[in-house]
């Protein structure tokens, strides 16, 4: 999967393959899926035609051949783009192919093993799998724990724990077991599996249009429609014109003419390009690892307009960290840090290692030998709810040192026969009003002070969130903290709204009261237990450590597993979008400039004074050549202009989070007023350079 | 009378200040007849309504969804088709007919009523030596009524569907029917009727009178009941004149006040809706730029159209062209009347646009090819708006990174489906049936001019048909088969075809969910939006036109230039 190398959009290999396919696309049969350009064909055809039926009357027109020679390139262009869109994503899934065709599985037949290819595997089979064995195809962990190296689908080359039951179930065809034996029910069926339906995806054959395309689709058939009109009826008003300027029918309009002024009027540029920009989407997704399991959720991505975040991985870096040590009355701070530091030495929780650490950069508190301070530690459990260390000084006394929740170390301190002050009770509540979490240590019968354990924001986070917002995005923050410290941390992060105390029930429930409400509801999960809201979800991205019912039910996998991943395929959908607009923008007003530079040219005869120049070369605006070199500029500008907006659709407009209004503004000016003016510009320079 | 006159500017000011002025007001109340809410007129008409549901057999509670309602109205249209051809093939055998008018042929018959059912009110003949009081009081007054009010109902279908949520309710078609009829256009015709009563329009039953003229030779004067039917062929944008001239005969049109008024009478409901529209959609605002939309094209339009007619005519030196012009009341009002008139799907006339310049017959010419959507005819130009809308959203609302919506409604496949249909059908008509004229000598013979002004006859009528106007370029002969029953077919394509898809997204859009806005929307009611609307409806409205026009009116105008007429 890590294939990042062909982040240039071409290398030759891509293209000699590309330029194979343009010509196989020429088959009418694949050719229909997209009209406007099969309209493009047909035209091709009959001017072809046109000119083997003028050599056998016996006459030749070079115009006409060359008519001819540019409506096949059009054609051939918008398959180019369609064949390196399918074969840049095509690459990347290969790669991943080529790692399972040939895999022997061990496949449980009552008690006996049996080893079939695990292509004829069905759902619901028994494989084993031990040290050295390739997962055979998506399945579950029925027994067992092992260790699995998936760098062949993720690139992490540290290896991950997949085991029965909990979260961690699911395993994907293609890795490798790197150590222990595990049994696994296979839960796809052979051609289903993630990596099947990511390759189908990119594969042009079995893409299924999205509703959204399907939609832009009928706009530009019906467009076609529309021009097709206008220059069916053309004959008949010309006819009529030439009779009035006291010429003869015989010079009325021929065919191919009339293609080519069809084929200029009719949105080739979009419908040449629509396939191509579907198919980079998703393969811009695949780039940022993460799998689509259909067109659809890319396109519903870019709607989405509420996320639901988990706290933890997302907002917040995975741990809380100590960021300050306040003691109590008459005790030093650095006796604070002292003591705090000797009752973590041996606690390897991330928690604990951060007040180890805070103690070195605060007062230079080195790691001591635990064995040399006879020191025993003593771990949290559940019961206790407290941690720390017993340490016999010389003199045989034992000391006790303790952290932990305010309200376990009371208890602490009042078994001690001890005193817990007041003041401590009013900090510890302070901090938590902030959002942090207070610990409480002591040493036998004494409070010695607090450790302030803050969730830490991730950096940037909260300008992550601005942006989101100026797009319209909400966002919410789930949570199983209490609702004083879920509102400090939202603050802190600039989050629009939180759950507290959520439960995964609650984030179904959530997600179904803003779908009432009309919005569209993005969220990552990986738990089974998030399996109904990732389903329910109109984006639902499954982490791919997660488990199989959660892969099953999201509509994406997140191949890292990272949580701010749900961020960046919002904006990939919303690119997507953008790119699709545009370039339908660009196309349909690039007509205007068409019809000047060929009406005109049609007409000259028409009415025409004592020079032979009809009064309709008032129209000829771009001042073109010839009629002849007008026609051929327009239709070659119409070809050249796939290919050039190729990489655009490849790469996607440019995407910058900005409100609705900013973003409109500048994609109109570019592709709106420069799709006006471009084809006017490039016109009469293709006209010039065929004149020279 | 030969320059633009700050007199005349004074006018256009006065009008247009009305014209913003009464929007809100005539448009608030209408926001209220059709909420179902209460509102002044209630007290004096709601038993009649009662009444009219009872005899009817209608229970006003029960709403519908879109299949049923676009069958009720498709049943009502039947039934008013089939009444109006009958009484018109046997009007001779029936009373009120005193200037013993014998029966109308069976072609004229059938194009007058598709005419008069689709608030077209195209004329292939002339009322006075044609049709009876009786064919012209129950039969095409009553259709200016309730031809309007079904453009009024169609649009407020429409708006249910989008301000409604997962629903199939789009409302009752003869609810919606008998309260644009009873609480609108009733009041509101017999308000007008009684003013210009007063200012001289003829109002009676006499048979016409002949009189002496001062030459010595005899005249008949027609006379009829002809200020009620003109009152609601304005205020329906219905536009079928009692007497041929229309409104530049002085019995229809007497003075420059009624002139004023009949024009303000033109435009008053098609801009208001806007604003009920706005209202009722939940933001006032979205009517405004609905609103501006149409003011652009207009005002546009108006300024090309009042330059071209100013402009030194090549032939007669410095002198304007006269001929067909309203005379009495000058070339701007004249203008101004051409401009509403194909604007606002009207098509009742004081001047012959025959005789427009080349240029302003092709503004008038463009108003009505870029669909009736520039305040167009009583709901018709705004469902036609809708369509533009639908497809401007649709193009560029991709452009901010969401599929597109409207108003909360996603826009998908269906709608666009549909918005395709709605633009289809008139350019079907409009192109395909003008080329078949042009090549035929059953079209060809109806042509009264040479060269492209003969190509810009034919290409107005069928324009006038398809978009349900029904001016004329009155150049061409239009009572032949050929000509009265593809023209006829013309205007019901270019009705239904536009009402069955509007009414289809209605329904769909009732059923879907509403987004909230939020700064992720496309705005739909701000300058931007405006502007891509106008550039929307030129290019696609433009283009499908624009081969047609360069070889009619833009090929005359260039050979005006240069000293050639037709």
């Amino acid at each position: 999967m890590k294939t990042k190398q062909h982040t240039s959009l071409f290398n030759q290999n891509l293209i000699v393959q590309a330029v194979k396919y343009s010509i196989i696309k020429l088959n009418p049969a694949l050719l229909i899926r997209n009209p406007v350009i099969f309209m493009v064909g047909i035209g091709a055809l009959l001017t072809t035609i046109i000119i083997f039926y003028g050599i056998y009357q016996g006459s030749f027109s070079s115009f006409n051949l060359k008519i001819a020679i540019w409506l096949w390139i059009t054609v051939l262009f918008s398959n180019f783009s369609e064949a390196i869109a399918e074969g840049r994503g095509k690459a990347q899934a290969n790669s991943l192919k080529k790692n399972r065709t040939q895999i022997k599985a061990r496949k449980l037949n009552g008690k006996q093993e049996i080893s079939v290819y695990a292509t004829e595997l069905k759902k619901g089979d028994m494989v084993i799998c031990e040290e050295g064995d390739v997962i055979p195809s998506d399945g579950e962990v029925i027994e067992g724990i092992a260790s699995v190296d998936e760098s062949a689908i993720t690139g992490e080359s540290a290896p991950v724990i997949r085991e029965n039951g909990g979260d961690r179930s699911a395993v994907t065809g293609g890795t490798k077991v790197i150590s222990d034996r595990i049994l696994i029910r296979i839960t796809t069926e052979s051609g289903n599996t993630f990596i099947d339906r990511m390759i189908a995806l990119v594969e042009g054959a079995k893409r299924q249009k999205t509703p959204n395309e399907i939609a832009l689709s009928i706009l530009l058939s019906g467009l076609s429609i529309i021009f097709l009109l206008a220059v069916v009826t053309l004959p008949s008003f010309f006819g009529y014109s030439l009779k009035a300027s006291g010429l003869t029918q015989s010079q009325n309009l021929t065919l191919p003419v009339l293609i080519a002024l069809l084929v200029c009027l009719i949105p080739t540029t979009i419908g040449g390009l629509l396939s191509a920009i579907g198919i980079s989407g998703m393969d811009r997704l695949l780039q940022r690892n993460v799998i689509a399991t259909s067109g659809r959720a890319i396109e519903a991505a870019g709607d989405v307009d509420v996320l639901l975040l988990d706290k933890t991985g997302t907002i917040t870096l995975g741990n809380r960290m100590a960021t300050d040590f306040i003691p109590a009355e008459d005790v030093s701070v650095e006796e604070l840090a002292d003591a705090a530091q000797l009752s973590s030495l041996s606690d390897e929780t991330p928690e604990g290692r951060s007040i180890v650490v805070l103690a070195k950069e605060k007062f230079n508190i080195r790691g001591r030998d635990m064995n040399s301070l006879h020191a025993t530690f003593i771990p949290f459990t559940a019961q206790s709810r407290m941690s720390g260390v017993d340490i016999r000084k010389d003199d045989g006394k034992l000391h006790q040192i303790r952290k932990g929740s305010s309200e376990a170390i009371r208890n602490f301190i009042h078994n001690n026969n001890g005193f817990y002050p007041q003041k401590i009770k009013d900090t510890v509540s302070a901090i938590a009003r902030q959002g942090a979490t207070p610990l409480v240590v002591a040493k036998d019968k004494k409070v010695l002070g607090l450790i302030h354990l803050k969730d830490i924001v991730k950096g940037g986070i909260k300008q992550r969130f601005a942006e989101l917002r100026k797009m319209g995005i909400k966002t919410v923050m789930i949570t199983g903290d209490n609702p004083l410290t879920a509102a400090a941390i939202a603050a802190e992060a600039g989050v629009d709204d939180f759950m507290a105390e959520a439960k995964p029930e609650d984030k179904l429930r959530r997600i179904r009261e803003e779908q009432i409400n009309g919005h569209l509801v993005g969220m990552i999960g990986d738990g089974t237990n998030d399996a109904p809201a990732l389903a329910q979800a109109d984006i639902g991205i499954a982490m791919n450590s997660g488990t199989q019912a959660a892969r099953e039910a999201g509509n994406m996998v997140d191949l890292d597993s990272n949580p701010t991943k749900l961020i960046e395929v919002v904006e990939v959908g919303k690119q997507l979008l953008m790119t699709r607009g545009s370039l339908t923008t660009f196309s349909i007003a690039n007509d205007v400039a068409k019809y000047f530079a060929i009406i005109p040219a049609l007409a000259l005869p028409l009415y025409a004074s004592k020079d032979g120049t009809g009064v309709l070369s008032a129209l000829n605006i771009m001042n073109l050549m010839s009629p002849q070199s007008a026609i051929l500029s327009a239709i070659i500008f119409n070809a050249i202009i796939i290919i050039l907006l190729v990489p655009l659709a490849l790469k996607g407009v440019r995407y910058r989070p900005v409100t609705a209004n900013k973003a409109l503004t500048r994609n109109l000016f570019i592709f709106g007023l420069g799709g006006i003016i471009a084809p006017f510009i490039g016109i009469k320079l293709i006209d010039l350079l065929i004149n020279l | 009378m030969n320059e633009f006159s700050l007199i005349e500017f004074i006018q256009l000011v006065i009008f247009f200040g009305l014209l913003i002025g009464l929007t809100p007001v005539l448009g608030n109340y209408m926001s209220k007849v059709f909420a179902g809410n209460k509102h002044f007129m209630l007290p004096v008409l709601g038993w009649l309504e009662k009444y009219t549901y009872k005899l009817v057999r209608i229970n006003p509670t029960e709403e519908t969804n879109w299949k049923t309602y676009t069958i009720n109205l498709l049943l009502f249209h039947s039934a008013g088709f089939t009444f109006i051809f009958l009484i018109q093939l046997f009007q001779a055998y029936l009373p009120l007919n005193p200037a013993n008018l014998s029966d109308v042929s069976w072609h004229s018959a059938f194009n007058i009523s598709v005419s008069f059912i689709t608030n077209t009110n195209w004329q292939d003949y002339a009322g006075e030596t044609t049709l009876s009081y009786l064919v012209q009081m129950i039969g095409l007054t009553v259709q200016n009524f309730v031809s309007a009010a079904t453009g009024i109902a169609v649009l407020m279908a429409l708006i249910r569907g989008i301000f409604r949520k997962t629903t199939d309710r789009v409302g009752n078609f003869w609810i919606d029917l008998t309260r644009t009829t009873l609480y609108v256009l009733l009041p509101l015709s017999i308000l007008f009727s009684i003013v210009l009563v007063g200012q001289g329009v003829v109002q009676n039953f006499k048979p016409y009178e002949a009189v002496q003229t001062l030459q010595g030779t005899q005249q008949v004067i027609p006379m009829g009941p002809a200020a009620s039917q003109i009152a609601i062929k304005q205020l329906g944008t219905n536009g079928g004149g009692f007497f041929n001239s229309n409104s530049s005969h002085p019995f229809e049109n007497p003075t420059p006040f009624s002139n004023f008024l009949e024009m303000l009478a033109i435009l008053l409901i098609p801009a208001s809706l806007t604003f009920t529209y706005g209202k009722m959609v939940g933001s006032v605002r979205q009517g405004w730029t609905i609103f501006a939309t149409m003011l652009f094209f207009l005002v546009a339009g108006l300024s090309i159209s009042i330059y071209a007619e100013y402009s030194a005519n090549p032939i007669f030196g410095h002198l304007p062209l006269m001929e067909g012009k309203e005379t009495r009341f000058g070339i701007t009002n004249s203008v101004l009347w051409s401009t509403f008139t194909t604007a606002a799907s009207n098509g009742s006339v004081n001047a012959m646009h025959d005789s427009l310049s080349p240029v302003t017959g092709m503004i008038a010419m463009i108003n009505i090819m870029l669909g009736e959507v520039i305040f167009g005819g009583v709901g018709a130009g705004l469902y036609g708006m809708f369509i533009f809308i639908i497809l401007t959203v649709f193009i560029a609302g991709l452009m901010v990174g969401r599929t597109p919506e409207y108003l909360g409604k996603k826009v998908e496949a269906f709608e666009v489906q549909m918005a395709i249909i709605a633009v289809l059908a008139p350019a079907f008509v409009i192109l395909i049936f003008s080329a078949w004229a042009a090549v035929g000598n059953n079209g060809l013979s109806g042509i009264n001019n040479a060269g492209p002004h003969g190509l810009s006859e034919i290409l107005y009528a069928f324009s006038s048909a398809a978009g349900n106007n029904g001016s004329a370029f009155a150049g061409l002969n239009v009572n032949t088969v050929f000509y009265n029953i593809t023209l006829g077919i013309g205007m019901l394509i270019g009705r239904f075809g536009v009402i069955i898809p509007v009414l289809a997204i209605a329904g769909r859009m009732a059923e879907k969910k509403i987004i909230p806005p939020s700064s992720g929307t496309f705005r739909t009611d701000n300058l931007l939006f405006i502007g891509l609307l106008i550039a929307v409806i030129l290019i696609i409205g433009g283009l499908t036109f624009f081969p047609a026009l360069s070889l009619g009116p833009v090929t005359e105008h260039l050979l005006l230039r240069i000293g050639i007429t037709f």
